[in-house]
């Protein structure tokens, strides 16, 4: 009985130790990115840096580590691909949660699911040699590689994160809700309209945190398609140069140990900090909407 | 019987929605049939088994950048497969809800966000530089196997979960112990969906790119990888070359035809996955 | 010899005789409750129980849905334990040991007071190994032994006869009735001192139901059994011993003749005359 006592509790130990990994894995990031990151504040103003708008490290008269620029066009990709990918994700959602016949809704589900599978090389190898010559074309522009081309490639890819995570929110409320409000003489649309995407809300925001966090870390895709250019961008159809995409690209470039390799750590750091800080929220609300409708 | 105006709008709305979902499946097919259409024609067997050429690429192939894939893919396996089915047992079968408890579920969710471009500076800086492991094979599947780790475990809780609370219950009443419990009862009934799942999560891995940039991949080595140490060519980097920096003219169709060799790899794998759950779902009684 | 077995028989008869007390003296307590009190989180579920249960009875709990009738059969072999944020006093004593004392092992408490639950759950496997699962968790090993086990169970559990040639069968093959029997038959093979079944029938047809009635009418010859039933007539048609509980307290316990013929309480007359479910 000892014995077997012995064995059960080694064995819930064990795991248990295991399951530290993903503990040990965040804050390990979390540390090598810091430890290496703040080494550049060193030698760099954290005004320069964080409201500079010139990033040229390797520039003969003087190096410029502002990343504002660089911000900038993150959060410009990451807006712009919301702005497509929430309109048509939530209607995606809708349609298959609410008005779908069942059979459409398990054909439609995985192939939307399997986009997000596309590795984002793939979509941005589209982006450069199908879109961007097409946007360049629509709009008269010299080249397709900007902004607005990256905020939809983006928009497609986080488009089945916004779907998915709705849909399985919509579809899990109580089939109470949609008989209490078609009993009352509502239509199928006024029920969705007034019933049930209120009381999903929290769930249908937690997924476009979800996507912002996808979007604002999307490296590939962008870089294929974004223009790269250093300057500071002032509308979606001039180039941007995103954090992700910048470390990207010089990372091969940079000496191990050097003030720039550093500098992009101190960029990565930021990203890091920026996906934690929209995943902390989109917990926080999860957390709301599981609550308000304990049923 | 006419139609309201409340009907009339209901129509409206739900035609819009419904061209919102084509339009989201027009996607997918669309990427598929522009890379099969336009990297078909590079396909050939010379292409698929030769080594790659860097004078004339038009007379090497992409073999070893396969092979590196298929390494890379088994590696990451290896790292993230036990782990997480191990740490997923743990979260379901045994964790109560404290602290530590929700750390570690904390920690998982923030993982599955971290941006690859960070994980790649992750394994720059601690799989590469630290543990001096170099850029390599090593490094690039524990960089990758970290990333890929928080897919296998929320792919293994889902599977975990679906086994009926009455088979455990059935089980303690017996006699059994806990552990005992799980090794005859929840696992045998879990364990496809954990592997398919958790391969599914592999076959993600398999398609990145950013985060191998810095830690092994490289574009053009003229031998074939044969340690864990030595650095290897990958599809998805190999693409991303081709497409954006390579100066012959046949480039981008190359790139192309690497493409939709990346494509068939990882949607094979994943439609192999799901024909075998459904397979095995078919085939529960339960 | 034969006066004796005469005067043996009489005692120990299903003949109901007048009053407890006689019958006391003949009886074995096989579990003994001591001012049981149960908490789920803060709330509590059972007040301060008191109840002895006899060997080689059938005694049954009865009472209104949500009584607090299920969760005090569930005590009885621990099955409570796996909720997180129980709290339990008192004592429910077996064979001499308190099953919550500190030194005793959930594991092997199990396999002397055994379980069957309302609705049949069979191990996704086949009827042979459903029921040989229990003892291969022992650590048997030995094919014969468990072979034999087998079907001794099955026979006692009345289903060998129905399945004897197709024990690879999978277990999901049977029906709702057949699948109870399994479960009771899994639960039998080893061999546990006490059975307890919580509304075994209740998912089941009224031909299903008879046949297990009438089997653990069998069974109680060598062991005991507690069942928690929702259905009064079956309290009456296979009870020794009948208790009424109410918001979590027992109110009263009889001899099911005196208990259904003669309540003592008045909110016992209202439950089994149908005033409230």
């Amino acid at each position: 009985m000892i014995k077997e006592n012995f064995k059960e509790k080694s064995i819930e130990l064990s795991l248990r130790a295991i399951s530290l990994s993903a503990l040990l894995i965040l804050i390990g990031i979390f540390f090598f990115l810091f430890v290496t990151g703040i080494k550049a504040f060193s030698e760099i103003s954290f005004s320069d840096f964080f409201l500079g708008t010139d990033w040229n490290p390797i520039s003969y008269n003087e190096p410029k580590w502002g990343i504002l620029s660089l911000m900038v066009g993150t959060l410009m990709v990451t807006f712009g691909a919301l702005m497509i990918a929430i309109p048509l994700g939530i209607m995606a959602a809708v349609y298959l949660s609410e008005i779908a016949s069942p059979r459409i809704r398990e054909l439609v589900k995985p192939t939307i699911e399997m986009i997000a599978g596309i590795p984002s090389v793939v979509l941005g190898l589209i982006g450069l040699l199908f879109l961007s010559p097409l946007i360049a074309n629509i709009f008269g522009l010299s080249s397709g590689l900007n902004a607005l081309t990256s905020s939809l490639i983006v928009g497609i890819m986080v488009l089945p994160t916004i779907i998915s995570v709705s849909e399985d929110v919509l579809t899990s409320l109580p089939k109470e809700f949609r008989e209490a409000s078609l009993a009352l003489g509502a239509t199928k649309w006024q029920t969705i309209k007034m019933t049930l995407i209120p009381a999903a809300l929290s769930g249908i925001v937690a997924s476009v945190m979800l996507g912002l966090g996808r979007a604002v870390g999307e490296t590939m895709a962008v870089l294929m398609v974004a223009g790269n250019s250093r300057a500071f961008p002032v509308s979606f159809f001039e180039p941007v140069r995103p954090m992700t995409s910048n470390i990207a690209i010089e990372i091969k470039e940079v000496v191990q140990g050097s003030l720039h390799y550093q500098a992009l750590f101190a960029i990565g750091l930021v990203l890091f900090m920026m996906t934690f800080v929209v995943n902390f929220i989109s917990d926080i609300i999860i957390n709301k909407q599981t609550k308000k409708y304990r049923w | 019987m006419a139609e309201t105006k409340e009907e009339k709008k209901q129509r409206i709305y739900f035609l819009i929605f419904k061209f919102s979902t084509l339009f989201s499946v027009l996607i997918l097919a669309f990427v598929l049939l522009y890379v099969f259409l336009n990297g078909f024609g590079v396909i050939s067997f010379k292409f698929l088994t030769s080594m790659w050429s860097h004078q004339n690429i038009t007379e090497g192939g992409i073999f070893p950048a396969i092979l590196g894939t298929l390494l890379l893919g088994i590696g990451v396996s290896i790292v993230s497969i036990p782990v997480g089915i191990a740490t997923a047992i743990y979260l379901n079968e045994y964790s109560k809800n404290n602290f530590f408890t929700r750390m570690i579920k904390l920690s998982i969710r923030n993982l599955a966000g971290v941006p690859s471009i960070v994980y790649g500076l992750f394994g720059l800086a601690f799989f590469v530089s630290f543990l001096k492991f170099g850029t390599s094979l090593l490094a690039a599947s524990l960089t990758l196997g970290c990333m890929t780790l928080p897919w296998v475990i929320t792919a293994s809780e889902e599977s975990l979960k679906a086994v009926p609370n009455s088979f455990k219950e059935a089980s303690l009443a017996l006699g059994a112990t806990k552990w005992q419990t799980i090794e005859k009862v929840v696992i045998p009934n879990s364990l496809s969906g954990m592997l398919t799942g958790s391969i599914l999560g592999v076959s993600r891995a398999m398609g990145e790119t950013a985060p191998i940039i810095m830690v092994g991949a490289t574009f053009f080595i003229s031998y074939m990888p044969t340690s864990i140490f030595d650095k290897f060519m990958a599809l998805p980097y190999h693409l991303f070359i081709l497409a954006t920096q390579h100066s012959s003219p046949f480039a981008r169709e190359y790139a192309l035809g690497t493409a939709l060799v990346l494509i068939v790899l990882i949607f094979g794998l994943n439609f192999g996955m799901f024909i075998i759950r459904y397979r095995i779902r078919k085939k529960k009684d339960w | 010899m034969e006066i004796e077995n005469r005067i043996k028989s009489e005692f120990l008869s299903e003949k109901r005789v007048d009053g407890e007390n006689i019958e006391n003296s003949m009886l074995e307590t096989k579990i003994k409750i001591n001012n049981l009190n149960f908490w789920y989180g803060k709330k509590q579920i059972l007040f301060c129980i008191n109840l002895d249960i006899y060997s080689n009875k059938i005694t049954a709990l009865i009472g209104p849905s949500g009584c607090g009738k299920s969760t005090l059969l569930r005590c009885l072999n621990r099955m409570n334990d796996i909720i997180p944020g129980i709290v339990l006093r008192g004592q429910i004593i077996y064979n001499e040991i308190n099953l919550y004392g500190q030194e005793n092992n959930v594991v092997d408490i199990r396999k002397k007071i055994g379980m069957v639950f309302q609705k049949p759950n069979p191990f996704p496997m086949s009827i042979f190994d459903n029921v040989a699962y229990g003892l291969r968790v022992q650590g048997i090993k030995d094919k014969k032994k468990i072979e034999e086990i087998v079907r001794e169970s099955l026979d006692k559990a009345d289903l060998l006869e129905e399945v004897k040639d197709r024990l690879n069968a999978s277990a999901f093959s049977l029906s709702g009735g057949q699948q109870q029997r399994l479960c009771i038959a899994r639960a039998l093979a080893i061999n546990p001192d006490v059975i307890l079944l919580d509304e075994p029938c209740s998912a089941l047809d009224p031909i299903a139901t008879a046949k297990i009635e009438r089997l653990l009418v069998k069974l109680k010859k060598e062991r005991t059994i507690i069942i928690v039933t929702h259905n009064m007539h079956q309290a009456k048609r296979i009870s020794d011993y009948t208790c009424y509980m109410l918001n979590g307290k027992l109110i009263e316990r009889s001899s099911t003749q005196e208990l259904f013929t003669n309540p003592k309480k008045e909110s016992t007359r209202d439950y089994i005359n149908g005033e409230f479910g």
